[in-house]
């Protein structure tokens, strides 16, 4: 009980922020935006192209962007300690996490939703058909993203080169998500648009483990 | 300052050791604070006055040795129970007003009517009209009020300080003594390394000198407590 409530309390801050500020929600879509204009000016794709490499050239977007926005997630709290003063606040660490990865999932779920629309214009394909699905996968593999990048970002936040460290740790941990994503969303970017269940049955497993590492380690990730 | 009821607790240090690779910030410490005592940590730069602090804290896990709370004198490991804390920084949000700070970590603490404590502290510090105001337009002293008003949120048994006048200007090293006055003679354990300041150390009760991670010289009276609170205030 106690976790939810800290866990809520927490994520209200987060928000009001983030909202407050808007620095990692406009950095990270500028970002997304120019990636998706540079690849389109790059590769020029016709629309059978963009079916099949469209989803990859997404999520590796959407990774960059992730690595961009994670980044500050730790290292925020410490110009003022506020990490210790969180830690002497909260019955369980924990709750910090919760409220760290819930935020970064609904900021990233909030840039592909804004861009999810310029990318179907600009590669000229069709996502309304599946767009309910999309959505699914979007919230999959974002919270996947956010488990384990804020669990690095607290790593990270404490090493002495922490603004390589996360990218350099990030990307290759993220690796077995971007091959699910981009394959259950190429599945739904197709002409038949289909669900390939064993790639979302993948992103959920992913989630649950990093969850449950995360649960078991939160604590020992936020020391000194 | 709001009377409270609140158990008395002391800190006992048994054989503390912390090092950062090879580097001992404490070595083989060992004391035992009393409820109630009012406790100065003298020395320079770099003696462990800090972590011995953030140990107490539990923010600092000890390399070796064991940190014990004596609360209403059952001895108990684990998490220091009520500890106000204030460090060098301020622990506060930049971003948020003072009164969301406040109001943050008293929902957090589960303090309850969280919107009146909040306000009772924000008028104690001298805060109240300036409630509304982002944390980041403060000067550094009016940072320091919000960091000491949100370590006396949960009306804390023991006070940790690291510093805690840093930024504060006469009027407000004054009004903080006053707190610190309230808060000992209430019963309160004070543990507080100071640099510089006098008014504050003349409330303490005991002083303990560290050098190069040890303690040297543990004092209550006479010549040698002066030396050492002279050495604080150095």
């Amino acid at each position: 009980m106690a976790l939810l409530s800290n866990t809520t309390v927490l994520l209200g801050k987060e928000l009001r922020t983030e909202f407050r500020s808007r620095e990692l929600l406009t950095t990270t879509t500028v970002f997304v935006l120019i990636v998706m204009v540079l690849f389109s000016f790059s590769f020029d794709p016709t629309s059978e192209e963009s079916r099949r490499f469209g989803a990859g050239l997404l999520w590796l977007a959407f990774l960059f962007a992730a690595s961009l926005m994670l980044q500050s997630c730790f290292l925020r709290e410490q110009t003022s300690d506020t990490l210790s003063a969180l830690r002497l606040s909260v019955s369980d660490p924990f709750a910090i996490f919760l409220a760290k990865l819930a935020a970064n999932t609904l900021f990233l779920l909030l840039t592909e939703l804004l861009l999810l629309p310029v990318f179907a214009v600009m590669y000229n394909v069709a996502v309304l058909p599946a767009l309910h699905w999309l959505v699914l996968v979007f919230f999959l593999g974002s919270l996947g993203v956010s488990i384990a990048g804020t669990a690095l970002s607290a790593i990270s936040a404490q090493a002495r080169m922490r603004e390589l460290l996360l990218p350099l740790l990030l990307l290759p941990l993220l690796t077995p998500i971007l091959v699910a994503s981009t394959e259950v969303t190429a599945a739904l970017f197709d002409r038949s648009p289909y669900v390939q269940w064993k790639g979302v049955g993948f992103l959920a497993v992913f989630d649950l483990a990093f969850l449950t590492i995360l649960w078991l380690l939160g604590e020992y990730l936020v020391e000194e | 300052m709001t009377p409270t009821v609140f158990s008395p607790t002391g800190i006992r240090f048994e054989n503390i050791d912390k090092r950062y690779g090879g580097l001992y910030a404490l070595r083989r410490v060992s004391l035992e604070i009393s409820a109630g005592e009012c406790v100065v940590f003298a020395g320079r730069n770099g003696s462990g006055k800090t972590t011995l602090l953030r140990i107490a804290a539990c923010l600092v896990r000890p390399s070796s040795g064991r940190v014990s709370f004596l609360d209403s004198g059952k001895e108990r490991d684990g998490t220091l129970p009520r500890a106000g804390f204030v460090a060098h920084a301020t622990m506060v949000y930049d971003e948020l007003t003072a009164e969301e700070n406040l109001l943050l970590f008293a929902r957090l603490q589960g303090i309850a009517e969280p919107a009146a404590r909040a306000e009772a502290l924000l008028r104690e510090v001298g805060l109240l009209e300036r409630r509304s105001s982002l944390v980041r337009t403060f000067s550094r002293g009016m940072r320091q009020r919000v960091a000491i008003a949100r370590a006396l949120l949960n009306q804390p048994a023991v006070v940790l300080l690291d510093e805690p006048t840093t930024g504060l200007d006469p009027q407000g090293a004054h009004w903080f003594a006053e707190t610190l006055r309230h808060l000992r003679d209430s019963g309160r354990t004070i543990v507080m390394s100071l640099h510089g300041e006098s008014e504050v150390s003349t409330l303490a009760t005991r002083a303990i000198q560290l050098d190069a991670g040890a303690v040297v010289a543990d004092t209550r009276t006479g010549a040698n407590f002066r030396s050492v609170l002279a050495f604080a205030n150095a």
